[in-house]
């Protein structure tokens, strides 16, 4: 932010040069749309109720206004929205869009890197791949941004992740390495070497190295940072970019490692940390305690509800898969789909993630698990949310906890153009996006599995083999 | 008292039906040895219910028939008559269902708990015998822990009262299934379904080529998968019976019609090829399963009579699950071929009423509408008949077992959800009263033990 208004300042009196730098911060695109959706069912994702007979006006590819009584101002196209539900993107948090293109398939699976040598850092920024069918999948189901990140395989850490957009573009990338991911659980001990007692030695020698490193360690001055893409890019730390720099010789990371873990340490990269039992919750709240700056966000948490005061007070967000009941593995005993629920009452701050399959965890399903945190309101007993609640959980809350508050999962004046045009209730099953904008962008919805549902509409072979339907 | 002697008679009955056909084909002058087919058998008997009547629902009986402000009467553990407003109901118990709806008892034909149950540790990894590429000798239910909390989450979210749990696939013959009531038992027997046939597990494609492979033996190819299938069908054709062999048994079983094939098969074009195997051995093929592809080859499905068990919208998580596509029920519907929704996951049983949902929804939108009271058929009638229990369960007709939901509202609404369920007459989860919330051995005195979940 402070870098674009710096930029902004110098190029005061460039009009054509401020317009360029506006439209690298908000994504907006040439062929960016003014539209405006009248008279819908409206959904603003800020957690309010959705709002009948609303109107919503994307100019330059950013939000204008929504709500009742909006003006359409002269010279947009407008959309008769009656019957129809309109919404901001969704944004799924933490998934492998991008980074794959079958799970299963290893040659093509860039998701986790068992045998590299590095750790944290891994930057998936350079491995994505805006066709990926998963990523048209995600968009055709109404998701337009999403945060990505490698799973901690060779390292508990994951390594650094990016907010992307889905766009049918080439440029995918909003925000490089947006966040840190490390693994504090069971997953985390048995790559430490078998314990959680590992895990936190690893991690806090880690975090020792990195803030010893980013004090002491030489700078010089043939590293250089790439283009600003953004306006708010962490700056990438010249270390990283060449050079070596001095070091001790008691050290356990390579200096690549080290050097991507300062922004962690010194709290401009969030440290999203995955772990499920409350246990583990409270050890890694009490990270704060030596390390301050650290700007921690929980991911899974599936016992979060019962450690849910200590995570409200401690003001740490959370990412959570929403649908965990079942005591899966021995830090989720306490696992039950009233989670959310009961953590968003204590006043966390969470939402709906870590889809990052192509099974019942797709992203495509954020949807119906947010429907079914409406649904156990109705079950005695269970915690559920609003249906205001459940939808800001895969829109604005995710955006905010990814950095990109009010810009993304939001329809408010001068957010991203990011718009869903859906034939019913979003939260709904037999609901589904008819039209997805992104940055003012009408998106495709054209994929790999549209071409077979065409193509095997019948089987009829009369005339030529079905290769030559399509 | 009544219920008790029904059941017991008809488990004899089933084990009659058995013996008649032990080895009668063996034409060797030495008379083959005698073999108990049920030797661990079902313990179940039903738990004591009251007379019901659930009165004002919208039924969906499972069939394909939708009844608006239905009366729905459960007597003695059977379905004792489903009709309108003007069923009398003297003599029983009144729920007002009034804006609620009614359904059969949710079946998954699909289901590996209990043999990998939760916790999901190496300790409780129990469902592929992966140490030789043909186990038709293993049965699931020698693996199955009734003390997998997975059974009371299918019962409380998803209204299941009846599932089929297999082995995994990473064998091309992975050994019999078994068919569940989903009711806490000590024992697996206490949970078997009284009647229901058994199942083997078959899988195409790339896990066994891929695990066999992997140790440097057959199969390590798809041509090397059916070669292996083929010598083992000829084989057990081959064995005089004179010694008992368990592989050969369930292998002889599947070729008297006595045992159902449940295949995993993702492919279409490997499904062929599975269909014409089977006429070259003389078997049938019940069900494939994980059909991902099954859409390109429904006409040929139809005609062979077997069903497709399919998930809603996976894909893409292997090459032979590329091809997935969200309108495969829809279509295979269309072409008049069965179609189930199986879950294959300890999460999706939870809410196959969900998924059945969206996979007729992907129809609707390119044109294809299926009647909801048809949909639910999906995950009751026709995996009952996939499985072999069609008589017995999966629909709401009077003289069958009373297994039924009540749910909150519309079932193919993602915001509903049971609130009683009904096995063989006797309320055995009601979301309004806690005490008829099972929770299992495993997770008593554990956190949050006795939650809703």
């Amino acid at each position: 932010m402070s870098a674009l208004s710096r930029k902004r300042l110098s190029a005061l009196g460039a009009l054509g040069i401020a317009l360029g730098l506006a439209g690298a911060f908000t994504g907006y695109r040439a062929n960016a749309q003014d539209i405006a959706i009248t008279n819908a069912t409206v959904a603003t994702g800020d957690g309010s109720e959705p709002i009948q007979g609303a109107t919503v006006v994307v100019r330059g590819g950013r939000i204008i206004a929504a709500g009742p009584g909006v003006p359409v101002p002269a010279g947009v196209q407008v959309v008769d929205g009656t019957g129809k539900w309109v919404t901001p993107g969704l944004f799924a948090a933490l998934t492998g869009l991008g980074l794959s293109d079958a799970d299963g398939i290893d040659e093509s699976d860039d998701q986790s890197a068992r045998g590299s040598p590095f750790g944290a850092a891994l930057d998936v920024s350079p491995a994505l791949n805006p066709l990926s069918q998963h990523v048209q999948v995600a968009r055709g189901g109404g998701i337009t941004r999403a945060s990505v990140a490698t799973r901690p395989a060779g390292s508990i850490f994951g390594g650094q992740g990016a907010i992307v957009d889905l766009g049918a573009d080439p440029r995918m990338v909003v925000r490089p390495r947006a966040f840190q991911l490390v693994d504090l659980g069971e997953t985390g001990a048995r790559i430490a070497g078998g314990s959680r007692v590992a895990a936190h030695a690893l991690l806090r020698n880690a975090l020792r190295e990195a803030r010893q490193f980013g004090n002491e360690g030489r700078l010089t001055a043939r590293g250089r940072n790439g283009e600003m893409e953004t306006g708010d890019d962490i700056p990438v730390d010249l270390r990283l970019v060449d050079n070596p720099a001095e070091r001790g010789e008691d050290v356990l990371l390579t200096r690549f490692d080290a050097a991507a873990l300062v922004p962690v340490v010194n709290g401009t990269q969030a440290l999203y940390v995955a772990v499920e039992r409350a246990a583990d919750i409270r050890a890694v709240l009490a990270l704060k305690n030596e390390f301050p700056r650290l700007r921690l966000v929980l991911v899974g948490a599936s016992e979060g509800w019962s450690a849910a005061r200590d995570i409200a007070a401690a003001g740490v967000p959370v990412i959570a898969q929403a649908m965990n009941d079942l005591p899966s593995s021995f830090e989720q005993l306490a696992a039950t789909q009233s989670n959310v629920g009961r953590m968003v009452r204590a006043g966390v701050k969470v939402a709906i993630g870590g889809l990052a399959g192509t099974t019942g965890d797709q992203p495509k399903n954020l949807a119906q698990f947010a429907g079914n945190m409406v649904a156990l309101t109705k079950v005695p007993g269970a915690t559920g949310l609003s249906w205001g609640e459940a939808f800001a959980a895969i829109s604005s809350i995710p955006a905010e906890i990814s950095g990109q508050g009010g810009r993304a999962g939001v329809l408010k004046t001068g957010a991203a153009g990011d718009l869903v045009l859906w034939d019913g209730d979003p939260l709904e099953l037999t609901s589904a996006p008819e039209r997805v904008f992104i940055d003012g962008v009408e998106q495709p919805r054209n994929d790999h599995q549209t071409g077979l549902r065409d193509r095997y509409r019948d089987l009829d072979e009369r005339d030529l083999p079905k290769a030559y339907d399509r | 008292m009544h219920q008790r002697f029904l059941i017991a008679g008809l488990g004899a009955l089933a084990l009659a039906a058995c013996a008649n056909t032990t080895n009668t084909k063996s034409a060797s002058s030495t008379p083959p040895v005698a073999i108990n087919k049920d030797p661990y058998p079902s313990t179940y008997r039903p738990y004591p219910g009251r007379p019901m009547a659930l009165v004002g629902a919208t039924v969906f009986d499972g069939t394909g028939k939708r009844i608006e402000n239905a009366t729905v009467l459960l007597r003695d553990g059977k379905i004792a008559g489903v009709g309108g407003a003007e069923l009398a109901t003297a003599g029983y118990d009144r729920v007002d269902a009034s804006g609620k709806f009614v359904t059969p008892g949710i079946i998954d034909i699909h289901s590996h708990l209990g043999v990998y149950p939760s916790p999901s540790i190496q300790a409780h990894s129990d469902g592929n015998e992966a140490t030789d590429p043909t186990t038709p000798e293993v049965w699931a239910e020698h693996s199955i822990w009734p003390q997998d909390p997975g059974f009371t989450r299918a019962l409380a979210n998803g209204g299941v009262t009846s599932l089929m749990i297999l082995p995994g696939s990473a064998n091309l013959m992975g050994g019999r299934t078994v068919t569940l009531k989903n009711v806490p038992a000590r024992t697996v027997q206490g949970m078997k379904f009284p009647g229901a046939p058994y199942g083997m597990k078959m899988a195409c494609g790339e896990n066994p080529k891929r695990v066999y492979g992997g140790k440097g033996r057959m199969p390590s190819t798809r041509m090397g998968n059916f070669a292996v299938n083929r010598q083992t069908w000829l084989d057990a054709k081959a064995d005089d019976g004179k010694k008992r062999n368990l592989a050969t048994e369930t292998l002889k079983g599947v070729l008297a019609g006595d045992i159902l094939v449940h295949n995993h098969c993702y492919r279409a074009d490997e499904m062929a090829l599975v269909i014409d195997m089977a006429k070259e051995m003389g078997y049938k093929v019940s069900t494939f399963h994980h059909a991902v592809e099954s859409y390109k080859i429904g006409d040929l499905l139809r005609e062979n009579g077997i069903c497709s068990a399919i998930w809603a919208d996976w894909y893409g998580f292997k090459m032979e699950s590329y091809d997935g596509i969200p309108e495969n029920a829809a279509l295979l519907s269309r072409e008049g071929a069965c179609v189930v929704i199986h879950s294959d996951d300890e999460n999706g049983i939870q809410r196959l009423n969900q998924e059945a949902s969206k996979a007729a929804a992907a129809g609707r939108r390119m044109g294809l509408t299926i009647p909801e009271e048809t949909v639910i058929s999906w995950i009751t009638l026709n995996p009952a008949k996939a499985m072999g229990i069609d008589k017995l369960t999966g629909s709401l007709e009077t003289g069958k077992m009373a297994d039924v939901v009540l749910w909150n509202g519309n079932p193919l609404s993602v915001y509903s959800r049971p609130e009683k369920v009904w096995i063989d007459g006797a309320l055995l989860f009601d979301s309004s009263n806690p005490r008829l919330r099972p929770v299992t051995d495993f997770e008593l005195g554990q956190p949050g033990v006795g939650d809703v979940k």
